[in-house]
C-alpha cells in the first residue's frame, strides 16, 4: 500500500529529534494554553504563531498541530474546574463536566475527558489517513471557479450549521470580507480602503491582529467581566484507585465514544464546521440516545465523553479539507492556514504532490502529539490543577502582555497593535450582544482567497457569471452552497412571523 | 440590554455606510467583459452588512432575539468598572510604548494590574517586573530576532546589542 509507505516516511518525519521535541512541548504548552479560562486552542495557535518563524516549515506546522491537539485537551480542564470553557470547542464538556466537578468528581470528569479526547484523536487520525488522498484527487480539478464555489460553500456551512442569530452570523462574515478588501485591489492594483489616509491600511490587514484581538484581548475582557476579575476555583483530589474507579467508569461508554468520535471526524470535515457543532451534536446524540437521558446535564460521565471525543476527532476532520482544498474548518485551522501561507506552504491539492513529506509528516505528527498529550494530560491533572488555582490577577496582565507582544512582532507595525486594541474592545462588545465573532476570523483569512478567485474566474469567462454553474464539481457545490445559505433564512422567517403571531 | 442593542446596530450601520462610501473610491460597477470592478466586491459586502443592520433593527422592533428581550442592564456598575480600568490601563499601555518603549511600559502594566486589581504583594509584583523584560528580550530579540519598539530607551540597549548581536 502506497499510503503506508508514505505514512511510514511521515514518521520517520515526525520522529526527527527537532520535531518530536516541539511535539511534546507544542502539546505540553498546549495543555496549559487549552487549560486557561478565556484561552482556547484558536488563543495558543494565534499567539504562539509568531514564534515559528524560528524553525523549518514543516516542524512549524507539526509545532502548531500538536499545540492545537494539546489545546483540544487542554480545553476540558476549565470547562471542568471552573465551569468556563476554556474554548467554544469546550461549551458542551461544561454541561456534565462542571457538576461533576460539584459533586467533588472532578478528577473523574478530567481523566474521561482525556481518554475521550484520546479516543477520538486516535479514531479521527485513522479515518484521516484514509481519507486524505482521495479527498486530494478530486481536488486537483479544481480552478478559480471551483474555489470561488468552496469558499461560499466555507460561509454557507458556517451559517447553516452556526444556529446563532442569522443576521448576526451574516454580518460578521460580511464584515471579516470587508477589512479583508482593505489594502490594494488586485486587479487594477489601485489602493483601496485606505482610512483616514493612514499608512498603517495600505497593507492587508493581518488576519493575526484581528484574531489575537478577537480572541486574547476581547476573550480577557469577556472573562473579567464574567468572572468580576476573580476566577473561583473548586475543590479537587487525585489518587491512583479514584483513577482506576476513573477508567473502569469509563471503557463502559466506549460506544458513547466511538458515535462521538465518527460524528466529529465527519463534522470536522465540513468546511467551517469545525469542533464546536461537531460536540453539541455529540452531546445531543448521547443524551438522546441514552437510557438514563435524564442524568444528563446533573454530572453523567457520558456527557463529558461524547463531546470530548467528538471535539478531539472534529480537530483532525477539520485539517483535512484545510490541507487538502485550503478550506479551514474552524477558526483554528484558519489560523493555521495562514500561518501555512506565510511561510510558503500553498494549502490546496499540489500540497500533496509537492510536499509529500510536509503533509505524511504532519499526519504523523498528529498520532504522536495525540499520544503524548495522553500522557501529558493524565500526568499533568495535579498540577493543571494547582496553576489553576493561581490567581487570574496574574494570570490575565501576562496574556495582555503576550497580546500585545505577539501583535506587533509578525508586521513590526504599531498600527496594528493599536487596530488589534480596537478589535478586542469592539469584539468584546460585539460579543455581548451576541453577535458570533469566529465568522469574522474565517472571513478574513477566506476573503483574500475568495476575491481573486471569483475575479479571475470572471475575467476568464468574459464575464459571464454562468461559469459558476457550468462545469459539474463548482456547479454543485454553488448549489449546495446556496441552498446552505438560504436554508435558515426560510426556517427564519416562519420563526419570525410565529413570533410576530403570538405576539 | 435592549438600549445597547440598538445603538450597536446603529453604530454599525453608520460604520457599513462609512465602507460603502469608502469602497466607492474605486469602480464599483459591473465592467463589461471582466466583471466587477476593484470597489464592487467590499461595496455590495458593505451593502450587505447594512441590511443586516436592518434585520438586526428589525428583530429589535420585534423583540425576537435575546439581548433585545434582556431586560439586564448592558454593564453593571462593577462590570464598567472593572474592564473600564482595563481596557484605560491597556490604552495607556500601548501608547506609552510610543514613547518609552515595551521594556517600560509592559512592566508597568504589570506591576499596576497585579497591585490595584490583583492586590498582590510587591515581593510578587517585582518579581515578574524583573524577569519579564528579560524574558522577552531573550526570547523575541535573541533569539527571535525580532525587534521590540522601545522608544527614547533605545540607546540604553546599545550595549546588549554588542553583548549578544
Amino acid at each position: 500500500m502506497e499510503i503506508f509507505g508514505l505514512l511510514a516516511d511521515g514518521f520517520l518525519v515526525a520522529f526527527e529529534p527537532l520535531n518530536l521535541g516541539l511535539v511534546i512541548f507544542g502539546a505540553a504548552v498546549g495543555l496549559f494554553i487549552g487549560a486557561m479560562p478565556g484561552l482556547g486552542s484558536v488563543n495558543g495557535v494565534a499567539i504562539l504563531l509568531p514564534l515559528t518563524f524560528l524553525v523549518p516549515p514543516t516542524s512549524a506546522v507539526i509545532f502548531l498541530g500538536a499545540i492545537y491537539y494539546g489545546a483540544m485537551y487542554g480545553g476540558a480542564i476549565s470547562s471542568v474546574m471552573l465551569g468556563i470553557p476554556g474554548a467554544s470547542t469546550a461549551v458542551a464538556t461544561t454541561f456534565d463536566g462542571r457538576p461533576m466537578a460539584m459533586n467533588g468528581m472532578a478528577d473523574h470528569a478530567l481523566i474521561a475527558a482525556a481518554v475521550a479526547s484520546f479516543v477520538g484523536g486516535t479514531i479521527s487520525v485513522i479515518l484521516f489517513t484514509g481519507f486524505a488522498p482521495p479527498l486530494a484527487e478530486v481536488a486537483l480539478a479544481f480552478g478559480p471557479p471551483e474555489e470561488f464555489a468552496l469558499m461560499l460553500l466555507a460561509f454557507a456551512t458556517f451559517i447553516g450549521l452556526g444556529g446563532d442569530d442569522i443576521p448576526k452570523t451574516f454580518f460578521s462574515i460580511l464584515v471579516g470580507l470587508v477589512l479583508s478588501a482593505v489594502g490594494y485591489d488586485i486587479v487594477s492594483g489601485e489602493p483601496r480602503l485606505v482610512f483616514f489616509d493612514l499608512p498603517g491600511f495600505s497593507h492587508k490587514i493581518n488576519f493575526l491582529v484581528l484574531a489575537i484581538g478577537i480572541y486574547g484581548i476581547g476573550e480577557m475582557l469577556w472573562t473579567i467581566d464574567v468572572s468580576r476579575g476573580n476566577v473561583t476555583m473548586s475543590k479537587a483530589t487525585v489518587s491512583i484507585a479514584r483513577t482506576i474507579d476513573a477508567i473502569k467508569q469509563i471503557l463502559k461508554s466506549w460506544k458513547t465514544m466511538v458515535m462521538g468520535s465518527f460524528l466529529g471526524y465527519f463534522v470536522g470535515i465540513l468546511p467551517a464546521a469545525g469542533a464546536t457543532p461537531g460536540s453539541l451534536m455529540a452531546y445531543g446524540i448521547a443524551k438522546s440516545i441514552a437510557k438514563d437521558g435524564s442524568t444528563f446535564g446533573k454530572g453523567n460521565i457520558d456527557g463529558v465523553l461524547a463531546p470530548e471525543a467528538a471535539n478531539n476527532a472534529a480537530s483532525t476532520g477539520s485539517m483535512l479539507p484545510m490541507l487538502t482544498l485550503g478550506i479551514p474548518g474552524s477558526p483554528t485551522t484558519a489560523i493555521l492556514l495562514g500561518g501555512m501561507v506565510m511561510w510558503g506552504l500553498e494549502p490546496g491539492p499540489l500540497l500533496f504532490v509537492d510536499h509529500t513529506e510536509f503533509v505524511w509528516g504532519l499526519i504523523a505528527s498528529l498520532y504522536a502529539a495525540n499520544f503524548f498529550a495522553l500522557i501529558i494530560n493524565i500526568a499533568f491533572i495535579p498540577a493543571f490543577i494547582a496553576v489553576l488555582k493561581l490567581p487570574f490577577t496574574i494570570l490575565a496582565p501576562v496574556i495582555f502582555g503576550l497580546c500585545v507582544v505577539g501583535g506587533y512582532v509578525p508586521t513590526q507595525d504599531m498600527h496594528d497593535v493599536w487596530l488589534m486594541l480596537v478589535f478586542g474592545v469592539v469584539g468584546y462588545l460585539l460579543r455581548k450582544l451576541d453577535y458570533p465573532l469566529a465568522p469574522a476570523v474565517l472571513a478574513i483569512v477566506l476573503g483574500p482567497i475568495a476575491e481573486p478567485a471569483m475575479r479571475q474566474a470572471l475575467i476568464g469567462s468574459q464575464g459571464d457569471v454562468m461559469i459558476f454553474f457550468n462545469r459539474p464539481i463548482s456547479g454543485t457545490i454553488m448549489v449546495i452552497a446556496l441552498f446552505l445559505i438560504l436554508m435558515p433564512l426560510f426556517k427564519h422567517l416562519p420563526f419570525m412571523r410565529k413570533k410576530v403571531a403570538v405576539g | 440590554m435592549r438600549l445597547a442593542e440598538l445603538i450597536m446596530a446603529l453604530v454599525m450601520s453608520v460604520f457599513s455606510i462609512y465602507l460603502m462610501w469608502k469602497s466607492t473610491e474605486l469602480p464599483i460597477g459591473w465592467i463589461p467583459e471582466e466583471g466587477p470592478g476593484g470597489g464592487a466586491f467590499p461595496f455590495w459586502l458593505a451593502a450587505g452588512m447594512l441590511l443586516c443592520c436592518m434585520m438586526i433593527l428589525i428583530n429589535w422592533v420585534r423583540r425576537t432575539s435575546p439581548p433585545s428581550q434582556s431586560k439586564d442592564v448592558f454593564m453593571d456598575r462593577e462590570a464598567l468598572h472593572l474592564v473600564g480600568v482595563v481596557a484605560v490601563a491597556l490604552t495607556t499601555m500601548i501608547g506609552a510604548i510610543h514613547v518609552v518603549g515595551v521594556y517600560v511600559s509592559l512592566p508597568i502594566f504589570m506591576a499596576f494590574y497585579m497591585r490595584f486589581l490583583g492586590r498582590h504583594s510587591w515581593r510578587l509584583i517585582s518579581g515578574f517586573v524583573v524577569l519579564t523584560p528579560i524574558i522577552t528580550f531573550l526570547f523575541f530579540e535573541i533569539t527571535l530576532k525580532k525587534t521590540l519598539p522601545k522608544g527614547f530607551t533605545e540607546p540604553l540597549f546599545y550595549p546588549l546589542y554588542d553583548l549578544f548581536l
